[in-house]
C-alpha cells in the first residue's frame, strides 16, 4: 500500500501536449477517479503510472520511490484494461496465476492465492474455461482477479466498465467499490462517465485538454465547481451558465433582459465585477409566470420521475430546467419565464471561467 | 389460396435468382473446366496407361501396375527423400528468419517502412533473376565462396552433398519475403494491450514473446508452415536454371516437381509424370486439410 504522487508531470506526443504539468497526490488507500472527456489526458496519466508511457517532464512516485525509470514489472502495480486484455490462450486459472508465475511464487501458495481471488470475484466454477467462453462481465471479473491476486501497491483501472451493459455496469461498480474498501489498496480509476466518478470516487480529479481542473470529493465538485468547465461537466445535465452584467452593487445580474437576484453571501464579491457568469443547477430553476428570464422551449425530455425542459434564452444561451413529472409541462416552442429557487448559485468570472469565492 | 400463390411466386423468384447466379458463374466455370478440371481428371487416366520406351508408339492400359511400379522404384524414393530434405531445410529456416525480421520491423521507428519494403521485396523478384545472381555468387571462379577462401570440390552446385542445400538457400531467400509479410500481419493482430498487461504482470520481454506473442501467433505460424511447405514442394526454377539433368549432382537434387518435368519433357513418359503428379497432389492436399482443421480449432480466440 502506498501513495502515488504526480509532481509537475508533463507528457508530449510530438507537438501535442497530452498531460500538462500535472501535480496530484493520491493518498494511501484512496480511490481517486480521473475524470474528463476523451482526449483529456487521463488515460495517458494512468499509463505513465503503469510505466507504459515515459514522462516528458516531472516525476511520479509510488510510495517513497520515484518510478520514472522503473520497468512496469518492477513497479508493483496492477492494471485493469477497458478491453480486459486477458490472455486468450490461457484458462481463467492460468490467467489469474500469470502474475504469480512471473514472480516465481511456489505452487501451493499460487493455488491458495488463485482460489482466494476466484472466490472473492465468484469465479470458482469458471477456472477451467478459456476467456472466449466467458461473458463480458465474467471476463471483467477475471481481469479484476488477475489484478488483486498478487496484492499490488496500486490498482490502475482504465475505464473497466465501459464495455459492459448498463445493468451490469451498475452492479460491477458497486462490487469494485466494496472490493477496494475491503483491500484498502490505493486505486487510480479512469473514466469519462461522471456518474461512475460521482458514485465511486473518494475524490475526483477532473481533467480537460491535459490540464487538471479540480480535485475534490464528489459533493464539493458538484456544489463548488472550480470553473465553468467543471460546472458544465459534472452533473447530468450540467450546470447552467448565464453570462450578464452585475448590477446594483452586486445585488443582481442582468441576463438576457431578465434579472437574477444574487444571495447575500455573493453580493460583496459581485460588487467588484462588471460582467458575471451565474452558475445554477437545473434543479434550482423553475418555470412560472413570475420568472424574470424569458426563454423559448426547444426540447422536453421525460425521464420517468423528472422532466428536463431544455430552453434557449433570447441571447441564445441553453438553459435546462429540471422539474418533477407532476408539474404542468410546457410545449415545444412555447415562451416561458424562468426563475431561480433558493440561493444555490455560483458566480464565475466570465473572462477566466474561474469561480469567484464569496467575500465574507 | 392466395398464400399458396404468394409462396409459388416466391419460389419462382428464388429459382430465377439462382439461375442468374449460375449464369454469372458460367464463364469462370468454363475456364476452370478447360484448364483445371479436365486436365486434372485426365491426369488420373494417364496414370493408368503405360508408354512404350520408344516414342511414337501408342500407350496401352496397364491399370495400377504403373503406379506400383513407379512408387517402388529407386528413382522415386530417392526423389522423395531429396524433396523431404529440401522442405525440411527451406520451411523451418524460412519461417524462423521471416519471424525474426518481422519482430525486428515491428516497431514504430522513423524509416522502418523502408526496411519493411526491403524485407518483403524477394516476393516480387523473378526466380530467373535470383537464380542467376545466386549462381554467380556460388560460382567456383568468380563467386563469393572462393573470395572467402572456401572452395569445395567438386564445385558447390555440382557437389552431391552441397548442391541441394545451395538450392535450398535460394528458395529460403525467395520464401523470406512472403514469410515476413505473413508474420508481420500476424504480429499486428496481437493486441498491444495484452502485451502491456503481461509487462505489468511481471513478464520480461523474452517471456512476453514466448508465452504471449508466439501462442497468439500460432494460427499464423501454422498458415505460414503450410504455405511454405507447398512453396518448397514446388521449387523448380532454380533447379532448372542452375542444375539441369547434365549436372553431376543431378540425382541428388531431383526433387519431385523437377522429376515430373523431367519425366515428361526429357523422358517423354506422360504415365510416369502423371503418377508423380498425383503423389505431389496428395501431399499438398494433406497439408491443406491439416491446416483447415487446425484453424477451425484455433480461430475462436477472442479478446
Amino acid at each position: 500500500m502506498a501513495q502515488v504522487i504526480f509532481d509537475g508531470v508533463t507528457k508530449r506526443f510530438d507537438d501535442v501536449v497530452a498531460v500538462d504539468d500535472l501535480s496530484l497526490k493520491v493518498a494511501d488507500g484512496e480511490l481517486l477517479v480521473l475524470l474528463g472527456p476523451s482526449g483529456c489526458g487521463k488515460t495517458t496519466a494512468l499509463r505513465m503510472v503503469a510505466g507504459l508511457e515515459m514522462l516528458s517532464g516531472g516525476t511520479i512516485s509510488i510510495g517513497e520511490r520515484v518510478v520514472n525509470d522503473v520497468e512496469p514489472k518492477n513497479r508493483d502495480v496492477a492494471m485493469v484494461f477497458q478491453s480486459y486484455a486477458l490472455y486468450p490462450h490461457l484458462s481463467v486459472r492460468r490467467n489469474i496465476e500469470f502474475p504469480l508465475r512471473q514472480r516465481q511464487i511456489e505452487k501451493s501458495e499460487r493455488q491458495r492465492l488463485v482460489a482466494e481471488a476466484a472466490e472473492t470475484l465468484g469465479l470458482d466454477s469458471l477456472l477451467d474455461r478459456k476467456p472466449a467462453q466467458l461473458s463480458g462481465g465474467q471476463r471483467q471479473r477475471v481481469a479484476l482477479a488477475r489484478a488483486i491476486v498478487r496484492s499490488p501497491q496500486v490498482f490502475l483501472m482504465d475505464e473497466p466498465l465501459s464495455n459492459l451493459d448498463a445493468t451490469l455496469r451498475v452492479q460491477t461498480r458497486a462490487d469494485i467499490v466494496t472490493m477496494q474498501q475491503r483491500l484498502s489498496t490505493t486505486t487510480l480509476y479512469v473514466t469519462h462517465d461522471q456518474v461512475e466518478a460521482m458514485t465511486m470516487g473518494d475524490r475526483i480529479a477532473v481533467m480537460n485538454t491535459g490540464v487538471l481542473q479540480q480535485v475534490a470529493p464528489p459533493q464539493t465538485l458538484y456544489e463548488e465547481p472550480a470553473n465553468t468547465f467543471v460546472a458544465g461537466f459534472i452533473g447530468s445535465p450540467g450546470m447552467n451558465l448565464l453570462t450578464g452584467r452585475a448590477e446594483g452593487a452586486g445585488a443582481s445580474v442582468t441576463v438576457s433582459g431578465g434579472s437574477i437576484a444574487l444571495p447575500e453571501r455573493l453580493r460583496r464579491a459581485a460588487a467588484t465585477l462588471t460582467g458575471a457568469t451565474v452558475g445554477v443547477r437545473p434543479e434550482s430553476l423553475a418555470i412560472g409566470p413570475d420568472g424574470s428570464v424569458g426563454a423559448t422551449v426547444s426540447i422536453v425530455e421525460l425521464l420517468g420521475a423528472e422532466v428536463h425542459v431544455i430552453t434557449r434564452t433570447d441571447d441564445g444561451t441553453r438553459v435546462v430546467v429540471r422539474q418533477e413529472v407532476g408539474r404542468p409541462r410546457p410545449r415545444i416552442g412555447e415562451r416561458v419565464r424562468i426563475s431561480t429557487i433558493g440561493d444555490a448559485l455560483t458566480l464565475f468570472d466570465p473572462d477566466t471561467g474561474q469561480r469567484i469565492a464569496a467575500i465574507p | 389460396m392466395s398464400s399458396v400463390q404468394v409462396a409459388g411466386r416466391h419460389t419462382s423468384a428464388r429459382a430465377r435468382e439462382a439461375l442468374f447466379a449460375y449464369l454469372l458463374l458460367l464463364p469462370a466455370l468454363a475456364v476452370f473446366a478447360v484448364f483445371v478440371f479436365y486436365p486434372f481428371a485426365e491426369n488420373f487416366k494417364l496414370a493408368l496407361y503405360e508408354n512404350p520406351p520408344f516414342p511414337g508408339l501408342p500407350s496401352h492400359y496397364v491399370g495400377l501396375h504403373q503406379v506400383s511400379h513407379v512408387l517402388t522404384s529407386t528413382a522415386f524414393s530417392q526423389s522423395l527423400v531429396s524433396t523431404i530434405f529440401f522442405v525440411l531445410m527451406v520451411v523451418p529456416i524460412g519461417l524462423f528468419a521471416g519471424l525474426a525480421l518481422a519482430v525486428a520491423a515491428h516497431r514504430r521507428l522513423r524509416g522502418i517502412a523502408v526496411y519493411r519494403l526491403i524485407f518483403s521485396s524477394s516476393i516480387v523478384s523473378s526466380i530467373a533473376v535470383a537464380a542467376v545472381i545466386f549462381g554467380t555468387l556460388m560460382d567456383p571462379v568468380v563467386g563469393l565462396l572462393p573470395w572467402l577462401g572456401i572452395n569445395p570440390h567438386p564445385a558447390l552446385l555440382e557437389n552431391p552433398t552441397w548442391a541441394l542445400p545451395a538450392i535450398a538457400v535460394i528458395s529460403i531467400w525467395q520464401f523470406l519475403g512472403l514469410s515476413f509479410i505473413i508474420m508481420s500481419a500476424g504480429l499486428q493482430s496481437v493486441p498491444d494491450e495484452i502485451l502491456e498487461a503481461a509487462a505489468i504482470d511481471g513478464a520480461s520481454a523474452w517471456t512476453r514473446f514466448w508465452r504471449v506473442t508466439v501462442p497468439l501467433l500460432s494460427p499464423t505460424l501454422f498458415f505460414a508452415l503450410v504455405v511454405g511447405s507447398i512453396f518448397a514442394f514446388q521449387s523448380f526454377g532454380a533447379i532448372d536454371i542452375l542444375i539441369g539433368p547434365q549436372n553431376a549432382a543431378f540425382e541428388h537434387v531431383n526433387v519431385l516437381i523437377y522429376y515430373i518435368y523431367q519425366a515428361l519433357q526429357v523422358q517423354s513418359d506422360p504415365g510416369l509424370a502423371a503418377v508423380l503428379s498425383i503423389v505431389l497432389f496428395l501431399i499438398t492436399l494433406t497439408l491443406t486439410a491439416a491446416q483447415l482443421r487446425f484453424l477451425e480449432r484455433r480461430v475462436t480466440y477472442a479478446r
